[in-house]
This record gives C-alpha cells, sequence and structure tokens, in this order.
C-alpha cells in the first residue's frame, strides 16, 4: 500500500475498462449485464468511500444519502419524461387533482437534471463538509452523523409519500433521454455509459493518489495535527476528498435509476449504506481497485445469495465485517500485497504487514 | 392546556427511553471509547428476554420486575462475550471497532429473527401499569410514569456506582491514566470487562422498557442506536449529566414537533437539531476542559 505503481495501476484501469467494456457485454446475457451495471453503480459510490475512507480516514456511513441526491434527480426527471406534460401516476393516485410539486417543475428539463446531479451533491457535501471539518468533528462523531443524515434521508422519502412516492419510491420508467428503456440495445447502452463512468471514476482518484493532494490526504489520516502544523488546513484536504466521494455516490445512484429501474428508501437508508462499506472494506479500503471490485463482490452476493438464501446473505455480511476488519483491515488487496512482496524478496518483512501496523498506529 | 402539557409528558417519557438507551453507551463509548453498534441489539436481547420470561412466569405483573435483573445479566453477559472475543483486540482502533460491531450487530438481529416469529412477539404489560394519572387534566399513562422512575433509578445507581464504589474509582482512574492505574494495581483489564458488562447490562434494561411501549421485534435496535449515540454526543462525552439532560431535550423536543407535524417529520427534524446543535458546541453540553489539541 505504499505508493502506486505509475504504469502497472494505469495498465490495470486499462485492463478493467477492456473488460467491462469490451469483453462482458460479448459474454453476458441482457440479464446479467444489468446485474453487472448495477454492480458497477454501487462500485462508483465505492470508489469514493475508498478515497474518502481509506486515503483519507474519514469513515462516511451516510453515502446512501448522495447515492439519492443523484438517484432521485434522475428517477423525477424520467419519471416526468415518462408522464408525458401530465402528473405522473403514483400522484394522481393519491389526489386526482394535485398539483405538480413545486421542486418537481425544474426535473423537466434535461440539462437541469443532469446539472443536479453533479451540483446538488457537491453542494450539499461542500456544506456539511465545511462545517464538521473546521469544527473539527471526526472520527466516530463524523461517522455516526453522516450514518443519521442517510436515516433521516429514508424516514423523509418514506413519510413524504405524495412527494417522493414513499417506501414504493420510483419506477416504471419509460424513455431515458428519449432513448427507449425497454429496446436491449438502449439498454446496452445505458451500461455502457455506467461502465464508462466509473473506469472515469477510477482515473480520476488514481490521478489524485499520485498527485501532491493525494500524499496530502494520506498525512492527514495519519497524522492531522502535523499536517496543521506544517501550515496546510486539513479541513479543506477532507473537504475536496469528501465531496469527490459525495459526487461519485452522486453519479453511481443516477446511473442507477435506468439500470434497475426503481429507487426506494431502502436503496439509501443505514442498511444500504453499510452495505456499501462492506465491499470497501472487503477489497481494500485504502487500495485503487479494491474499493471497486470488492463493492462488485459484495454487490454480487446481494444479487444472487441475498435472493436464494436470505438468513444466510446476513450473516455472511456480519461475519464479513468482524472477520475483514478484525484480521485483513486493508482488505483483500493486502493479501495480494503480501503474497507479491513476499515472492520478490522472500525472507524480507512484506511491505503490506507494515504498511497495516503503520494504518493501526495511526489510529491510536 | 392539554396541547402543551400532553406533549411535555409524554415527552419525557420517550426522552427516558432514550436515556436508557444510551446510558450504557454513555459507560461503554463515553468511559471507555468504544463505539458499540451493536448496543442497539442488546437492547433488543434485553426485550426478548422479558418475553421468555413472561412465557416461564406467567403472570405478567410479576414477570416484569424478574424481567429487569435478569434482562441486565443476559444483556451484559453478551456484551461480556464481546469485548473478551472482539473488543479487547480492538481497543487503538476506534473507528474500525464501529464496522466490527455493526457486523455483530446483523448478524444478532438476522439470529433473532430466525428464533422468534418475523413479525414479533407480544410482551404482556402488567396489571399494575394500566392506570393513568391526572396531571394538570391529562391522563398520564401509568406505563410511562413507570419508564421515567426506572430511568431516574438506573441514573441513580449508576452514579452513586460510578463515584462512590471502590469499582467506580477504578473506573474513572482507568480512564483518566491507563498506565498509571495499572502501576497502581488496578486490573484494568477486569475494569474493562465489567464496565463492558454493566453497559451492555443497562441496554437490557431498555429494553425491558421498551417492550412495554412498543413492539419486540428484531429490527427494533435499530430505531434506537442513532438517536441513544447522537444524545451522548449532545450530552458530552463521559458526562452522566449531559446525557440526562440531552436525552430529555431531544425526547420532549421530538414529541412537540410530532405533536406540531408528523412522527417521521419529527425525527427529520430532531436529527437535524441535534446536529446544528453538535455544529454550535461540537464537544457537547458538559465537558471536562482539556488541554489537548483535539
Amino acid at each position: 500500500m505504499t505508493k502506486l505503481r505509475p504504469r502497472l495501476s494505469l495498465f490495470g484501469i486499462g485492463a478493467f475498462a477492456l473488460l467491462l467494456l469490451g469483453v462482458a457485454p460479448l459474454l453476458l446475457t441482457d440479464h446479467w449485464l444489468g446485474n453487472l451495471g448495477k454492480y458497477c453503480c454501487w462500485a462508483m459510490a465505492a470508489v469514493g468511500i475508498g478515497l474518502a475512507w481509506g486515503r483519507g480516514g474519514m469513515l462516511v456511513m451516510g453515502q446512501g444519502v448522495f447515492f439519492a441526491l443523484g438517484a432521485y434527480s434522475m428517477a423525477m426527471h424520467l419519471t416526468l419524461e415518462t408522464a408525458g406534460d401530465g402528473v405522473p401516476g403514483f400522484m394522481v393516485l393519491y389526489d386526482p387533482l394535485a398539483p405538480l410539486p413545486a421542486f418537481w417543475e425544474p426535473f423537466r428539463s434535461a440539462a437541469f437534471t443532469l446539472l443536479a446531479i453533479v451540483l446538488l451533491p457537491v453542494i450539499v457535501a461542500g456544506l456539511l463538509g465545511y462545517a464538521l471539518f473546521k469544527r473539527r468533528v471526526k472520527g466516530a462523531y463524523f461517522a455516526i452523523l453522516t450514518q443519521a443524515l442517510a436515516v433521516a434521508l429514508a424516514t423523509l422519502i418514506s413519510s413524504t409519500i405524495r412527494e417522493t412516492g414513499g417506501d414504493t419510491g420510483l419506477s416504471d420508467f419509460k424513455y431515458f433521454f428519449g432513448f427507449v428503456l425497454d429496446d436491449p440495445a438502449n439498454r446496452k447502452l445505458v451500461y455502457l455509459i455506467t461502465a464508462a463512468l466509473l473506469v472515469v471514476c477510477l482515473l480520476v482518484v488514481r490521478q489524485l493518489y499520485r498527485s501532491r493532494f493525494g500524499e496530502l490526504l494520506v498525512a492527514t489520516r495519519d497524522a492531522e495535527e502535523r499536517v496543521r502544523f506544517l501550515g496546510y488546513d486539513p479541513a479543506n484536504v477532507k473537504l475536496v476528498a469528501f465531496v469527490g466521494a459525495a459526487l461519485m455516490a452522486s453519479i453511481g445512484g443516477a446511473m442507477f435509476v435506468p439500470i434497475v429501474g426503481i429507487i426506494t428508501p431502502a436503496e439509501i437508508g443505514a442498511a444500504a449504506s453499510i452495505l456499501m462499506i462492506a465491499g470497501v472494506a472487503f477489497g481494500g479500503r485504502a487500495s485503487l481497485f479494491g474499493p471497486a471490485l470488492g463493492a462488485m463482490a459484495v454487490g454480487w452476493g446481494q444479487s444472487s445469495l441475498g435472493s436464494t438464501w436470505p438468513d444466510g446473505w446476513t450473516y455472511i455480511i456480519g461475519a464479513l465485517f468482524i472477520v475483514v476488519i478484525l484480521f485483513l483491515p486493508n482488505g483483500l488487496s493486502s493479501v495480494l500485497a503480501r503474497f507479491t512482496a513476499a515472492r520478490r524478496s522472500p525472507g524480507e518483512q512484506p511491505a503490506a504487514a507494515t504498511a497495516t501496523l503503520q494504518l493501526e498506529e495511526a489510529k491510536s | 392546556m392539554d396541547a402543551l402539557i400532553s406533549p411535555l409528558l409524554n415527552g419525557s417519557a420517550q426522552g427516558a427511553l432514550l436515556l436508557l438507551a444510551a446510558l450504557g453507551l454513555s459507560l461503554t463509548f463515553g468511559q471507555m471509547g468504544v463505539i458499540n453498534m451493536a448496543h442497539g441489539e442488546f437492547l433488543m436481547i434485553g426485550a426478548f428476554t422479558a418475553y421468555l420470561v413472561q412465557q416461564v412466569i406467567g403472570s405478567s405483573d410479576l414477570s416484569i420486575p424478574v424481567a429487569l435483573p435478569v434482562a441486565f445479566v443476559v444483556a451484559g453477559l453478551f456484551g461480556l462475550l464481546l469485548e473478551v472475543s472482539i473488543i479487547r483486540w480492538m481497543y487503538h482502533r476506534p473507528l474500525d471497532t464501529l464496522l466490527v460491531t455493526v457486523g455483530v450487530g446483523l448478524i444478532l438481529q438476522q439470529a433473532a429473527l430466525q428464533i422468534f416469529p418475523s413479525q414479533g412477539v407480544p410482551v404482556e404489560k402488567p396489571g399494575w401499569l394500566n392506570g393513568q394519572v391526572t396531571v394538570f387534566g391529562y391522563d398520564w399513562p401509568l406505563r410511562q410514569v413507570f419508564t421515567i422512575l426506572l430511568a431516574t433509578v438506573c441514573v441513580a445507581a449508576l452514579s452513586v456506582w460510578l463515584k462512590s464504589t471502590a469499582f467506580g474509582r477504578r473506573i474513572r482512574a482507568t480512564v483518566q491514566n491507563r498506565d498509571l492505574a495499572e502501576v497502581t494495581g488496578i486490573s484494568t483489564r477486569t475494569v474493562d470487562r465489567l464496565t463492558f458488562f454493566v453497559g451492555s447490562g443497562l441496554a437490557g434494561i431498555a429494553g425491558v422498557a421498551a417492550s412495554l411501549i412498543g413492539g419486540t421485534n428484531s429490527q427494533m435496535g435499530t430505531q434506537y442506536i442513532i438517536p441513544a449515540f447522537l444524545v451522548v454526543a449532545a450530552g458530552g462525552i463521559g458526562q452522566l449529566k449531559g446525557t440526562v439532560v440531552a436525552a430529555w431535550a431531544v425526547g420532549v423536543v421530538l414529541s412537540y414537533f410530532a405533536y406540531w407535524t408528523t412522527g417521521s417529520l419529527a425525527q427529520v427534524l430532531a436529527f437535524i437539531l441535534v446536529i446544528v446543535f453538535l455544529q454550535l458546541r461540537p464537544q457537547g453540553l458538559f465537558t471536562v476542559r482539556t488541554r489537548s489539541l483535539v
């Protein structure tokens, strides 16, 4: 977990992109391609969590909030696109004469929707992060507060049935910016956009990790006071990482809607936010590929095991948290790193093991 | 008059329940710095214990007083098991403790879901809690009064225990300076274990109280854990009186909001209020002055 090897990481992203964009659409059925797209959405949120938590030390337990900002922006636009000039069907259900709520109106515009998906999380995370980091709220407080926000937002959406669809959520989208969503070719297109966005997220994060900002972020995670004494403001460094993470979660949420076809409060609440973290912890929080691959693995488990054997799946997720965090704080990627380090220089102390120790020391 | 009094009294009872849930946390989080997300599930264990005791004893008049100490011990033992098996390895990684205990909580929830009926179990209220007392023209249900009394007794017992007993002194010494405490002959490991036992046991008592007011099911812990943490944080770490005031305030505010708007909107508003409050006073209501940088 020391420095990213520049060429290797770029090569890795290239191979990953080739797999997702080139190989997967050829080999997978439409059903599995849709599932893969769904995992890509969670992976985007996970890449953001890796940035904020793995590299920045901020345990973001409420990424569901930003996922929701993107998802509901997109879902409102698609709902309005499906409804045409009228009022969405579920609103008519409760009150045939109900006017469209004022905050829905701007989402008729495609440009506004795209802008909202990007700007809403930036604004919300910016304000929240600025307020919290400047007041030096960190560690567990930060984690609990973000989780509380996710709970609050999910509760709010559940209780406003007429405005947001409540627990049933928003669904039955027919069009995606003019494309008919039922058409398999268009669904493939949506998948390709999602996979490409995930690759872009990875590229951005790789560039950040290699930049001086990335070093400053890790320094802030490991020794915030020293960074402050060196003349930097740790709050700004953390703010950038937090906003970046929020943006990635929002984009993931936005693409989740056309791929899955429904968004409900259950997808964004406390449990969903924790599931996003599970993948990141599993894959390796501070590594480049760990969060994305871990999230995809957890996503795959969720949709296969989670539906065929739901009882066992919950135990597995619970055990995953305990075993991984207890024994492998840096996730599966540290196993890999240890393995390659051992092969390269037998007899020497594996690099990953010392990195783990450093991480532990820094947290105490 | 009723519009003012009834939310106040209801809210006080709600606050008392919140206080019971937060009391154990203020011990484990406040004194030991362990963030135990499975605390809500210990509360659930307490509630299910109340149900099981009721199945054994039969008479609901008798079962609740019996269930209180039993739930304390059962939940406490679960907490002890958690401390001995997992948490003791993680004292230097507080954030990771949080995630590990999330996993523990998930497993406990799922286990409860499979052992007990998924729609939950009914805990019968004892006959002596069925009446009301009239306060300023409002009929105050006795079980709310009971919750407040229970919370008062627990707070009093805990503060006496912490302040006046030898063991309480050892806990405070360990919190203030672990190494020095060890040097003076205190077994800090025993202190850790017992603190965790008591903290988790208090969640069990909270569970019995919760089973008398709301439903008893596998998900009940999740609705208490976040508010309880916010209460501890808003009250100030390691400050019993702060936790008491914060719990009462949150309960009453929540109750007034719920009276004016709807229950779920009230929750959202209360959350936001606590977050704003922590913005103004990140150290909480009452704080010990320290020279630390953070």
